[in-house]
């Protein structure tokens, strides 16, 4: 009897802790964590984006989606700037920023720039060698015959980026560069005026584009994803160019987005 | 004379008779613009106060492209006639309205005609801003001139036979538009006839929220009993229908708070309205906004009458599945029991966006998520999630009649084909 009450309660107490949690975890989906509380933050303010973006700006496992946590705020606030006026497209992301303003914008984009994730592992690079072999000399030294500037002059020696308006080219999946780059070379993707990339892009043949997006896809990550502070020294003979920005709002704390070099 | 000859005679009078009748209704209540008028002094304040009447009537909204110049035009306004490309307001001589004069633009605003004659396509709300007065429409003028002249030049519109003509246009004025400034009422109060001044004239919310016919005229005069807006699958509710947005049972301040900040303890706002709050209404005094609260407290109330409450089906497998997508997709923010959380996310139970007849606006929102506008008195508001890549029809309309259906809300069934109809129009609008 003594045995089977305490088997009983401790069934019981098995049932009472154990299944409430598992219940819960049935109904989140085995993919999902219990979801956070509810706080008044810019993190929650920012659910709308993560639905996509992946949690915290991660990227979304389709590749279509990109990464935001980590890239520079600068960039992030011009690429936001640039959905709503048109100069990218997409309707889904169009629509849902238009009712904000510049310095929410701001807000938003500042707060994915701070956030640290790590980056998930490249995936091996399934291009012929001399395919890899033309885009690693594109991004690393560039052209001169061609006036093509090396990716790496603006975009960081170790590809990180440069704050605060120089994005990274790690970590992005190769059809999402592919896609970037033939959409500006399409005119579909633009940036403010000056739109260097716009220049460096009409210099790419698709056979260059599909070399660099191979060969920049398969890239380990660095000790450090961050973004470069500074631009790296030029080197005798570089191409100069010259990039637009957005002015920062006014009605912010964030660091301003000064014009790029 | 034979009778064929008669008849074709009789045909071609009654023809002449039929213009000359279009003829005279399209000028009622013009004014010969090269009669010189002594004009306002136009000083900074006068300017001023037209800035703050362009905020009033939204007009940088539609009269600017996406990431173009303010008022420089070139905005496609879609209709289902084709599509209208709006006019540089700015004062260049050669593609603005440098070279009108401010009886050019009282006749645009009262009589829809342009400077150079052409009737103007009513997708520019000259059927509201009728209302407006002349010393109103001149400050707006005084605004206009103040602006720096971009040289943009008008684009033609788009629109399909026999829609382009003018003489088609005439017919559609005789037959829907008379132009008048708006008439006090003495029976109100001064407030009450601000309000109506406002909302009937250059707020033009009668542009939306009235509902219009197939050949895009307002029967009903201004009733603002709601209706669908023209391609976008929007729908502007009832501002008259308790089932729907009227506002008869609510505090002033209430809804001035709506209009000012987007957000209310009673709903909040988004959508093409979250666009109205943030670049119009936002701006307008809080005078201005309790005179258009009262006038939309005592619109007169619509005959509707509560909706027919829906049979409710409580068990099934796919009561089960709509409670689970709910618990997963949508309980984190709205909570269990459809309660919401105060100041952050809308309650869905007892709802009336939720629960109205017309479903389109919470399948838009659901699908393409959306945000309350950025404003002045809320500057960081919170948004809602698109869902159209990750819910299919089916689960979608499952979902929406579960939080139709839940917590005391009694609202009809939303089906797969209803959702599938507003994926497949978003979708081919956001390209």
């Amino acid at each position: 009897m003594q045995q089977t009450r305490f088997g009983y309660s401790w069934l019981c107490a098995l049932v009472r802790l154990a299944l409430p949690a598992a219940l819960a975890w049935a109904a989140a989906g085995p993919a999902a964590a219990a979801p956070p509380p509810f706080e008044d933050s810019i993190a929650q303010r920012a659910m709308a984006c993560t639905a996509c973006h992946g949690p915290q700006g991660r990227a979304a496992p389709d590749g279509y989606y990109p990464r935001l946590a980590g890239k520079p705020a600068g960039y992030l606030y011009n690429q936001l700037l640039n959905f709503r006026d048109g100069r990218r497209h997409y309707g889904l992301m169009t629509q849902l920023i238009e009712p904000l303003s510049d310095a929410y914008l701001m807000e938003i984009a500042t707060y994915f720039s701070q956030l640290e994730v790590p980056y998930p592992a490249p995936l091996p690079a399934t291009a012929a060698p001399e395919v890899l072999r033309h885009g690693r000399q594109l991004v690393l030294e560039g052209d001169a015959a061609r006036q093509l500037p090396a990716c790496v002059q603006c975009h960081g020696e170790a590809m990180t980026g440069v704050a605060p308006g120089i994005p990274g080219l790690l970590g992005l999946p190769r059809d999402y560069l592919n896609a970037q780059l033939g959409a500006w070379k399409a005119g579909q993707r633009r940036a403010h005026a000056p739109d260097c990339m716009k220049e460096v892009v009409s210099r790419l043949t698709l056979e260059d584009i599909n070399a660099v997006a191979s060969w920049a896809a398969a890239q380990p990550l660095p000790a450090s994803t961050k973004p470069a502070t500074s631009l790296p020294a030029a080197k005798p003979g570089a191409i100069t160019i010259t990039c637009g920005s957005a002015q920062a709002p006014a009605a912010t704390a964030a660091a301003p987005a000064k014009a790029q070099k | 004379m034979n009778k064929l000859l008669k008849f074709v005679l009789a045909l071609v009078v009654l023809a002449a008779g039929a213009g000359a009748l279009v003829w005279a209704l399209n000028v009622r209540d013009e004014i010969d613009v090269n009669t010189p008028v002594a004009a306002a002094a136009p000083g900074a304040s006068l300017a001023e106060r037209g800035a703050y009447l362009a905020r009033a009537g939204n007009c940088q909204a539609c009269h600017t492209a996406q990431g173009g110049q303010a008022y420089a035009g070139g905005r496609g306004i879609a209709t289902p006639f084709g599509t209208v490309v709006t006019s540089n307001l700015t004062p260049d001589d050669k593609t603005g309205i440098g070279s009108w004069s401010s009886a050019h633009f009282w006749r645009a605003m009262h009589n829809g005609r342009s400077k150079d004659g052409r009737l103007l396509y009513p997708a520019f709300p000259y059927t509201s801003y009728t209302q407006v007065t002349r010393e109103d429409s001149d400050a707006l003028y005084a605004y206009l001139r103040s602006l720096p002249p971009v040289a943009a030049p008008n684009q033609p519109h788009a629109l399909r036979f026999p829609y382009q003509s003018q003489a088609a246009l005439a017919v559609w004025r005789a037959l829907f538009f008379s132009p008048g400034v708006y008439e006090a009422d003495a029976s109100r109060s001064a407030e009450w006839n601000r309000g109506a001044y406002l909302v009937k004239g250059l707020g033009h919310c009668a542009a939306c929220h009235t509902a219009r016919n197939a050949l895009g005229g307002s029967e009903q005069g201004l009733d603002l009993a709601g209706g669908l807006i023209p391609m976008q699958n929007w729908y502007a509710p009832s501002l008259a229908s308790p089932y729907e947005a009227g506002v008869s049972d609510w505090d002033n301040q209430h809804i001035v708070s709506l209009l000012k900040k987007g957000v209310s303890p009673r709903a909040s706002v988004t959508g093409p309205m979250a666009e109205v709050v943030q670049r119009s209404t936002q701006y307008l005094s809080d005078a201005d906004l309790g005179a258009m609260a009262t006038f939309l407290k005592e619109l007169p109330p619509s005959q509707a009458t509560a909706p027919e409450p829906a049979a409710i089906k409580t068990q099934g497998e796919s009561v089960e599945r709509a409670a689970k997508l709910y618990e997963q997709h949508c309980a984190q923010c709205h909570g269990a029991k459809g309660e919401g959380i105060a100041n952050a996310y809308p309650a869905l139970a007892g709802n009336r966006a939720v629960t109205m007849g017309q479903a389109a606006n919470l399948v838009q929102i659901v699908l393409n998520g959306g945000y309350a506008p950025a404003t002045q008195g809320n500057p960081r508001p919170f948004g809602m999630p698109p869902f159209v890549l990750v819910l299919n029809d089916t689960d979608m309309a499952l979902v929406l009649t579960h939080v139709r259906q839940s917590w005391g809300n009694r609202a009809s069934e939303i089906t797969p084909l209803e959702v599938n109809r507003i994926r497949a129009s978003t979708a081919s609008a956001a390209r």
